[in-house]
């Protein structure tokens, strides 16, 4: 029978990702992550926001990216629910409507990857306080 | 909603929208009776809404005019011959009890509660989540702050590590038998 994972397992997996983290932050560009806001409001959980999240989770770990997927409230897109945001290294947050995981595929291999622009950007609409005051 | 995996993500993200630092999910398996208890240290509710919440057209959001989560889950519950039980107090939080018929023909299946607790666990910043599941004499518990006692600082919200949870709690669930059907 295989063994079964502990605590101690991801404590000996934590060496390798320690190792990465501190590569990061030796260079010269320390905000090197991928962020993924998941919307997880009712809407998008009844729309499959949960299995996009699961998806997007697996594929960033398979393909080793280095990215954090977290959740976030209802974004007010319910219309397009599953909604995420996706922030690259150095770029503004985008977000993505109706994403299923063939979507989240398409997303991770040319935006995340690539860099290139794909369909079912929502546009922003909505300003930071901060960037209201610039003005 | 087509599985209580989901039900109980939509109601950990309604203790996460009322600030709570912590939050304990328990599923517990009995005979006849499938349990899910969330209870969390968040802004809690006064008499009066308590009352409301249940009403899919009450909410406490101004952004849009309906309240879906509660009454969704007390549907199911109630479809099951079971109930859904709301405590709550200002300051001091809110303990949510559903009761479902384990084996009643229209209980949805619990989905992937094994990612969906990995996802719950790492991706809600500054929560403390405690996931707990019992079935007779075995329970299987884990924490986001024994996760990040562990990874000391490396970052709990890497996807290489919700992965790893995920197996971890689906490789626990199964090494204790328990089964939700």
């Amino acid at each position: 029978m295989s063994k079964v994972k502990s605590l101690s397992d991801l404590r000996k997996m934590r060496d390798e990702l320690q190792a990465k983290v501190s590569l990061r932050e030796k260079s010269d560009h320390p905000e090197k992550m991928v962020q993924v806001k998941v919307s997880m409001a009712t809407c998008g959980i009844a729309s499959g926001a949960k299995e996009v999240m699961n998806h997007l989770i697996e594929e960033m770990d398979h393909r080793a990216i280095d990215a954090v997927v977290t959740q976030t409230g209802c974004m007010g897109y319910c219309h397009a629910e599953p909604t995420i945001e996706v922030t690259l290294p150095g770029s503004a947050p985008v977000v993505f409507g109706h994403v299923d995981n063939k979507k989240a595929d398409e997303i991770i291999e040319k935006y995340v990857i690539r860099g290139e622009l794909v369909d079912g950007i929502i546009p922003v609409n909505y300003e930071t306080v901060k960037e209201n005051k610039k003005e | 909603m087509k599985d209580l995996s989901m039900h109980i993500m939509d109601i950990v993200q309604n203790s996460v929208r009322a600030q709570a630092a912590n939050i304990t999910l328990t599923i517990t398996v009995e005979a006849s009776w499938l349990i899910l208890k969330v209870c969390d240290d968040g802004t809690g509710m006064d008499e009066a809404t308590l009352t409301r919440v249940s009403d899919p057209f009450y909410t406490s959001r101004s952004t849009r005019k309906v309240g879906m989560g509660l009454p969704l889950i007390k549907q199911t519950a109630e479809q099951t011959g079971g109930s859904l039980q709301l405590e709550s107090a200002i300051g001091k939080g809110t303990k949510v009890t559903a009761r479902l018929g384990r084996r009643h023909i229209d209980r949805p299946p619990m989905g992937n509660i094994a990612a969906t607790a990995a996802m719950m666990i790492t991706g809600n910043e500054g929560v403390n989540l405690v996931f707990e599941v019992k079935q007779d004499d075995a329970v299987f518990s884990i924490s986001t702050r024994e996760v990040k006692d562990v990874l000391g600082d490396v970052d709990i919200r890497l996807a290489s590590v919700t992965s790893f949870l995920k197996d971890m709690i689906r490789e626990n669930l199964e090494e204790l038998n328990i089964e939700f059907d």
